[in-house]
């Protein structure tokens, strides 16, 4: 039972960032940008997160400056693609570049240290409650904002006027031109919050789940965000079922290492990249399900 | 202010580096008029549309509504002032419902509006479901809701953009219907189209394009169809030469139960089609858009490959070519023209000399795996030479020449190899009069040359213009053939709704 | 009203890259410069130390020719996919497995002193590098799985595969449990170009590869029908080029020539294999590609320019105290900005003067 509370209160905590990095960038791109940089947006929101706690003792100012950083930076990739028609796939690389070198600017006099945490949020009754409460209600804060994120972004996207406008957007920007939505205010909104998210995201990584600044600790994660949209096929309950998968999966190696097995740390470390590799060749292979749902304009150049 | 015009347009201009598109056009439109702008593809009429409708800036020119200069900066802006707009090429999203669709132009939950799109419905006689999504609908629903779209946004003039060019002939009576009630109520309509008949029925007045410019305006109901057509084309034209009584030749191509089935879940499948393409002869293929044409042609030019069993449902000159791709296919005489030039046809930032080789090299344009960049170049210049291409030379980008000098260019690449079959997929749609005609005489000389030809055409008048046969399409079915001379338009409208036996009911031409 | 209109070019311009290509650069400096009185450092010195002073000495522009080899190598590999819009972004990883493959080779045969060891290390990076990136092209042609994403993944793969190896089986046995390889012997070694740099001959393979991707993009059948499926697929389709041929083509030829690179990397600066063989050249690389219009000569041009900047940054660390960040945001903003200027590549921009017609309609 101890290990069953480990893995379901450590998955959700390890996919936390995952969760708003994936949500980001499944709203950028249903309206039709796929933006690539998530990795280096992430990176920026860690280090900014990270160092706007260390300053200001605030988390909530931690988390706002993450959003802020990542926002701005994905608003270039809004601009390059959205005003100067640039190709969303050396854009997206292009923003990932730039993050990752001002992530290890921004946290270049803060490398190696460390931050206490965010507290978890006491529930009350609910905390108390034996095994159900030790795995689900003894989270921080950002853990129970990243599943009413889900909620959110699954509302709106499937249930509002405003899900409607984006879809379509995402459909045909020139149909939607047309018609006469501000297709490029709609997608330049969808990035920068898909930009505000991944820095949340990465703010998360820094100052919560590790809790420490080290330059390349993303590790990879954004570009695994990236997959998700794809794995989850442009849905959000699947999109958010992959990132507790992948959740879980970093907890493998804490607990192959606590069983004391001895399988080279190397290989535990592929171990997401791997499945990553796996699942996208298996979810890819069906054409007709990956294009059900998928934007029918993302990726294109904007014609309008 | 009765006489206050709804819309008036004073010495707009428009230029784009290659054509200009409108050269200062004047035009007004009364509220209750139904307004013909009439003229020949390429006349200006798109970009004078997309000019009101606020989708292209003019360089020059006054814009009045309701007697007040506007500047009408963009679609939001125009549908604001009360112009709508339902293009040929309908702007709906096919992964949302009719209502979600509307919803987006129009205020107000999907509820309140299912409710009003049935009462619009029945009020102007246009049958849509609501909740039923796009993806599957016909050609004619999508009208439908364009149409109710704009009506529900309460316009005072309502632009239809060929409204009539991809409907079934029965479907025209109907939209004229609505149109009509529309324009009882008050609401002006510019109606473009150049189909004389179809303006002399609907109009009141017409003013007519030419090169980008009015010349003239006039009374629709007075004129004749023949003084019509001087002043759009500028001076009265002969149809192709097309010499009448013909033996049929020997079967080139030859397509026995073909069946094949897209990607794509939304469009229609091939069924059991059988089709047979003989030496000297052009094949007409008519039927609303969408019903498998697309699928057709590509099948049949080898973009869609059978499998090896079926190896033998296509046939070219007793040799079965079903598994091969296009570019063996071409090597074996088999060529392809397709409907959209920039970007299938042609690649459109290379050049023609490079654009000359896209379906050429088997034909000694290839050494050793390396270009002959010079017999290419020859080959593109040869090729504007033939068509009459106007262009700046084999150096310039495809995207720079107007769409009629780029399917000259693209249907003289084709021809160049002299091939024993052609396929060519609208070959003149959206072409200008002169290319137009330029390109059908070629195809006609390469029939009396001995080649097969097929055509698919969505306008019936070019298939009777140059066809020897015809069949029509519907829902992925092929009608069996008959002859052009024998056939009314009544009854290919009928067979385009389905009804193959209207078709060949005069002869017993069953395969 | 006068105002500006963009349009499309009639005719392409060959100056069109060059001039994208130094108004990134401009940009660049000009954003340089901001981010210079950001660490306090003046514009003026910081530019100078990074763009001029590794010029200066000798040893500098061993340096720059030093870091071009693998950035020339590599990026020359990635355009022909680029330009088919085939995505190949891990060259970093195919670079790690070309060190590895080579390495191989290098304990196997340590102590022989034949000239063929090297050539055989080359021919086994490049293998490495292929069957890397074949991986992805296999995944990419028969199971549709994207390859941006596939290579990516197979980079982290390489690096902990690089890790393990290093920790265990290709350990130096007598290296104090150091996480490297043996010291390469001379005949695993590229010679030097210059005296008294660390200039080597792998630069040639570089040279070599860029005069091949010249006659191959202007000449070849193959070049041509892949950039035709980059720029309009629907335009391939039609002409029957097959895109699953493409896809391994770019692959193959991209991962070969990282593998190569990172032959260069172990048998050339480093001389064994080790944690860190590259810093980032896979990723630059990308940049370098972009930067360089995607034509083999601008490549050239481009390549040197980034190796520049990487030296650059390491100069301007030493004299004025910049963080090597610096590099990092300097690659980004070359990329962006080249990115923001690339529309003038095929769109031209014009002023339209006032129209005479229109002030006369105007009332008052």
């Amino acid at each position: 039972m101890e290990v069953l509370i480990f893995i379901v209160s450590g998955t959700l905590a390890a996919a936390t960032a995952l969760i708003f990095a994936a949500m980001g960038e499944l709203v950028a791109e249903k309206s039709g940008v796929l933006n690539l940089g998530v990795e280096g947006m992430m990176a920026t929101g860690a280090a900014m997160g990270f160092v706007a706690l260390t300053q200001s003792g605030s988390y909530t100012v931690g988390f706002l400056a993450a959003a802020v950083l990542g926002c701005l930076l994905s608003l270039i990739h809004a601009v390059l693609t959205l005003v100067f028609r640039a190709d969303q796939t050396a854009s997206g690389l292009a923003i990932g570049i730039l993050g990752l070198g001002l992530s290890s600017a921004i946290g270049k006099s803060y490398e190696g240290r460390t931050v206490a945490g965010l507290p978890e949020l006491n529930l009350g009754p609910l905390s108390d409650i034996p095994i159900i409460g030790q795995m689900f209600f003894s989270q921080d804060i950002m853990v129970y904002l990243s599943i009413m994120l889900v909620l959110a972004t699954w509302y709106v996207l499937t249930r509002t006027k405003l899900g409607l406008v984006i879809r379509a957007v995402g459909e045909s920007p020139e149909n939607a031109h047309a018609l006469g939505l501000k297709v490029r205010l709609i997608r330049a909104s969808c990035v920068g919050f898909g930009g505000a998210m991944a820095g949340i995201g990465g703010a998360y990584m820094s100052t919560a789940y590790t809790p420490l600044w080290a330059e390349g600790m993303i590790a990879g994660r954004g570009w695994i965000v990236v997959a998700l949209t794809v794995f989850g096929t442009w849905i959000v309950p699947r999109v958010t079922f992959g990132a507790y998968l992948f959740g879980s999966m970093s907890l493998l190696e804490l607990s192959i290492q606590a069983f004391g097995w001895s399988i080279p740390s190397q290989a535990m470390s592929v171990l997401p990249y791997v499945v990553t590799i796996i699942m996208l060749a298996a979810i890819s292979r069906n054409l007709s399900f990956i294009r059900r749902n998928s934007p029918a304009s993302l990726g294109a150049v904007l014609k309008i | 202010m009765a006489d206050t015009p709804l819309l008036r347009l004073r010495g707009v201009s428009k230029s784009y580096p290659a054509v200009l598109a409108n050269d200062a056009v004047n035009l007004d439109v009364m509220p209750g008029e139904i307004h013909a702008v009439l003229g020949e593809n390429g006349a200006g009429k798109s970009t004078l549309m997309k000019i009101i409708y606020g989708s292209v800036r003019p360089d020059a020119g006054t814009v009045e509504w309701n007697g007040e200069q506007v500047d009408i900066q963009s679609p939001l802006v125009a549908r604001e002032l009360g112009i709508g707009m339902v293009f040929q090429h309908f702007s709906l999203f096919e992964t949302l419902t009719a209502a979600e669709n509307i919803s987006l132009a129009v205020p107000g939950t999907i509820a309140e509006l299912s409710d009003r799109i049935r009462a619009a419905s029945e009020q102007f006689g246009l049958d849509v479901e609501p909740n039923s999504r796009v993806q599957a609908m016909t050609v004619g629903e999508r009208q439908r809701i364009e149409i109710l779209r704009c009506i529900l946004q309460e316009p005072k003039l309502i632009i239809m953009d060929e409204p009539t060019s991809v409907l079934p002939p029965q479907g025209i009576a109907k939209l004229f219907e609505t149109l009509r009630r529309l324009a009882s109520e008050g609401i002006g309509i510019i109606f473009i189209s150049h189909k004389l008949d179809e303006i002399k029925a609907l109009c009141d007045t017409a003013t007519v394009m030419r090169a980008g410019r009015v010349v003239g305006v006039v009374d629709a109901k007075v004129e004749d169809a023949r003084s019509l057509t001087r002043l759009m084309i500028g001076h009265e034209i002969s149809a192709p030469t097309h010499s009448g009584d013909r033996s049929a030749g020997r079967a080139v191509l030859d397509v026995s139960r073909l069946n094949y089935t897209p990607q794509d879940p939304f469009a229609p499948s091939l069924k059991d089609i059988t089709l047979s393409l003989r030496s000297g002869q052009i094949t007409g293929i008519a039927g609303v858009s969408g019903n498998g044409q697309d699928a057709l042609t590509r099948a049949l030019a080898g973009e869609f490959v059978q499998g090896p069993q079926d190896a033998g449902a296509i046939v070219l000159d007793g040799k079965a070519i079903g598994v091969l791709g296009p570019d063996q296919r071409r090597e074996q005489g088999l060529h392809f023209v397709p409907e959209e030039r920039l970007g299938r046809g042609a690649v459109p930032i290379h050049t023609l000399s490079e654009n000359a080789g896209l379906t050429t090299h088997h034909a000694g344009l290839v050494n050793w795996g390396m270009l002959k960049l010079g017999k290419r170049r020859a080959l593109a210049q040869g090729t504007i030479d033939a068509m009459d291409v106007r262009c700046g030379g084999p150096d310039a980008t495809a995207q720079s020449l107007s769409g009629g000098n780029l399917q000259k260019f693209i249907v003289g690449r084709e021809l160049a190899l002299r091939p024993k079959v052609l396929i060519a997929s609208q070959p003149t749609w959206g072409v200008d009069v002169g290319a137009a005609a330029a390109i059908r005489q070629k195809l006609i000389d390469l029939r009396n040359e001995g080649a097969a030809i097929l055509i698919v055409s969505e306008e019936i008048e070019e298939i009777f213009e140059i066809c020897d046969d015809i069949q029509v399409m519907f829902r992925g079915q092929l009608s069996p053939p008959a002859q052009i001379q024998t056939t009314s338009i009544d009854e290919v409208g009928l067979a385009m709704a389905g009804d193959f036996a209207a078709l060949s009911g005069r002869e017993a031409a069953h395969v | 009203m006068s105002r500006l209109v963009i349009e499309a070019r009639p005719e392409r311009s060959i100056w069109a890259p060059v001039q994208v290509s130094l108004l990134a650069v401009l940009l660049t400096c000009l954003g340089g410069s901001v981010l210079f009185m950001i660490y306090g450092v003046s514009p003026i010195k910081g530019l100078d130390a990074i763009f001029i002073d590794p010029l200066r000495t000798s040893y500098g522009i061993g340096e720059i020719l030093l870091k071009m080899a693998p950035l020339l190598l590599i990026a020359q590999g990635l355009a022909i996919g680029f330009r088919a819009q085939i995505w190949n972004i891990g060259a970093e990883g195919q670079l790690i497995v070309g060190a590895i493959a080579a390495t191989a080779l290098a304990i196997q045969f340590n102590g022989t002193t034949s000239p063929l060891l090297l050539p055989a290390m080359v021919l086994a990076g490049m293998i490495g590098g292929m069957i890397w990136a074949g991986i992805a092209a296999f995944l990419r042609s028969q199971f549709n799985a994207n390859e941006i994403l596939v290579t990516f993944m197979l980079t982290s793969v390489a690096l902990q595969l690089l890790y393990y190896l290093i920790a265990g089986p290709m350990r130096d046995p007598s290296g104090f449990n150091f996480p490297q390889s043996i010291r390469f012997g001379a005949a695993a070694k590229f010679p030097i170009l210059i005296e008294g740099t660390r200039a080597n001959a792998s630069l040639y393979i570089g040279l070599v590869a860029s005069a091949v991707a010249v006659i191959f993009v202007q000449r070849s059948l193959v070049s041509y029908k892949m950039s035709v499926g980059g720029i309009a697929p629907a335009a391939a389709t039609y002409a029957g080029y097959s895109s699953k041929k493409a896809i391994w083509l770019a692959l193959l030829i991209s991962g070969g020539a990282a593998g190569m690179a990172g032959v260069g990397e172990v048998s050339g600066p480093l001389g064994m294999l080790q944690r860190n063989i590259s810093p980032g050249y896979g990723y630059a690389g990308i940049i370098v590609a972009v930067l360089g219009g995607l034509h083999p000569i601008g490549i050239i041009f481009a390549a040197a320019l980034m190796a520049l900047v990487y030296v650059g940054g390491d100069f301007a660390l030493l004299s004025v105290g910049l963080p090597n960040a610096v590099t990092g945001i300097f690659q980004g903003m070359l990329l962006t900005f080249y990115l923001a200027c690339s529309f003038l590549l095929t769109s031209r921009i014009r002023w339209i003067k006032p129209n005479a017609l229109a002030q006369e309609a105007s009332p008052d």
